[in-house]
């Protein structure tokens, strides 16, 4: 298992392969849907982001309401597709690294390998596991919003896969490919 | 309490508020534990993977569900759309207001006192919360006897946008029908939380054909179809499914699909409407009979 930290260096987003699994310690931003649709009409305006995209990752997540006490509810990854067409624009901008579940379009492998940032996948449906590594939550943006408000979160060894690398390598397809090729043995 | 109609037939009295408690707590149920056929599958497909991150996969959504459990919180962060299915027995008068309004109120403090995500919008294209994860999408079924009985579904949209309809030719036939639900189940991959369980409508009419769908979800996932037909039928098609190498999380292995329920009803003599209801791995439903 790999452990890595947050702010993600270069070296480190290169050293990362399709299909490692890690551990990530460190700060990072959640939205989903209607935060990335603000973010980018910011972008568009030319106005300034509610917080500093560059080197960070967003968390594809709206957790459940926390418990008294507790830092937040549940907070497993949504399905990333429908970020899509916010995503190139904010990886142009800056952003290094996202998690959410599920498939990419070419567009967004695209612009993962042509910037050299990273894609992983949290746990889909683990979200109560997931929440127990997050240890601090503080609302930074559009508290409207409710659960898809932007947050910062404080996750320690998060457990991810990583699904698209730096060079495009998407493990949806290879580890697919190589399940079924050893089926044919 | 018996009511007494006209003709002296006995009626069966239900007061709302206890429609409202029993929706209240069937939405936390569905969401904190996780239902034992499902458990059981995940024993016995663990010990059938062996590749790579599978095995571990699956050793998460247990350790999930465990925690889950332990500590009274949801498995899944989308705690869902609130589907509630309604039995009412026809020798049953609800008194002391709406059922419409019980059901709601019920989503409204389950969603509410049970620390659950409110994930509903008051209209598709204006988008706002309303807070409290009403409305429900409500079905009522009129049925023989004096009991009433309750089923929550809590649907997340992870999986519920994976699913499709599709009107085939009745020259499409069973090879049509497979064929449909291996793509929806290929194009869905990784995005629905794979391992799922795939619940299929077939005939009746446009959107018969899609309530069967997910009616078909309630079942416990040990029980195949009572004809032996579409008994068959599911077996086949969880084989192929588990063939496609998607696997837990779209990580490659067996395990893509737990169970795939088929419900079949009367069609028109020109179509064989097919629909397929994808559900994630916990596929959530609570029930109690009032």
């Amino acid at each position: 298992m790999i452990r890595i930290t947050t702010p993600l260096t270069n070296d480190v987003i290169k050293s990362l392969k399709a299909g490692d699994s890690v551990l990530l310690t460190g700060y990072v931003y959640t939205a989903r849907d209607a935060a990335h649709k603000r973010l980018v009409e910011l972008i568009k305006e030319g106005k300034e982001l509610p917080f500093d995209i560059k080197g960070q990752i967003i968390y594809y997540v709206g957790p459940t309401p926390a418990k008294e006490g507790q830092p937040i509810g549940s907070a497993g990854p949504t399905t990333s597709y429908r970020m899509d067409p916010y995503t190139p624009l904010l990886l142009e901008k800056g952003l290094k690294g996202m998690i959410g579940k599920g498939k990419r379009s070419k567009e967004v492998i695209d612009s993962i390998k042509k910037n050299s940032c990273i894609y992983f996948a949290a746990i889909g449906g683990a979200a109560a596991l997931t929440a127990k590594c997050v240890k601090s939550s503080e609302l930074i943006a559009y508290e409207d919003l409710g659960a898809e408000a932007i947050r910062r979160l404080y996750v320690e060894d998060l457990p991810l896969v990583v699904v698209v690398d730096s060079n495009g390598n998407n493990y949806y397809e290879i580890g697919q490919r190589e399940y079924l090729s050893l089926c044919d043995k | 309490m018996p009511f007494y109609g006209k003709e002296g037939e006995f009626m069966r009295t239900i007061h709302i508020d206890e429609i409202v408690k029993v929706v209240r707590d069937l939405c936390i149920e569905a969401n904190y534990y996780l239902n034992e056929d499902i458990k059981n599958a995940f024993l016995k497909y663990k010990e059938e993977e062996n590749f790579k991150l599978a095995k571990d996969i699956i050793d998460i959504l247990i350790k999930n569900a465990e925690i889950a459990k332990n500590e009274n919180m949801p498995m899944c962060q989308d705690t869902g759309m609130a589907v509630i299915f309604v039995e009412i027995g026809q020798d049953v008068h609800i008194v002391g207001g709406s059922l419409k309004e019980a059901i709601n109120e019920g989503v409204r403090r389950g969603y509410i006192e049970g620390y659950l995500r409110k994930s509903v919008v008051n209209d598709p294209i204006e988008r706002i919360n309303t807070k409290d994860n009403t409305p429900a999408i409500i079905y009522t079924d009129i049925v023989e006897g004096d009991k009433l009985k309750i089923t929550v579904v809590p649907k997340g949209f992870g999986s519920e946008n994976m699913s499709q309809l599709k009107m085939l030719r009745p020259a499409d036939g069973v090879e049509g029908i497979k064929d449909f639900v291996l793509n929806v189940v290929k194009e869905a991959g990784p995005n629905p939380c794979p391992p799922i369980v795939v619940g299929v409508g077939i005939g009746g009419t446009f959107e018969y054909c899609a309530y069967l769908a997910k009616k078909a979800l309630l079942r416990p996932i040990d029980k195949r179809n009572e004809n032996p037909f579409y008994a068959k039928l599911e077996e086949e098609l969880l084989n192929a499914i588990n063939s496609l190498g998607i696997g837990p999380q779209g990580f490659g292995g067996k395990t893509t699909a737990l169970a795939v329920n088929i419900e079949a009803y009367a069609t028109h003599i020109a179509g064989l409407p097919v629909a397929v209801n994808i559900s994630c791995h916990a596929t959530r439903h609570a029930e109690k009979v009032l």
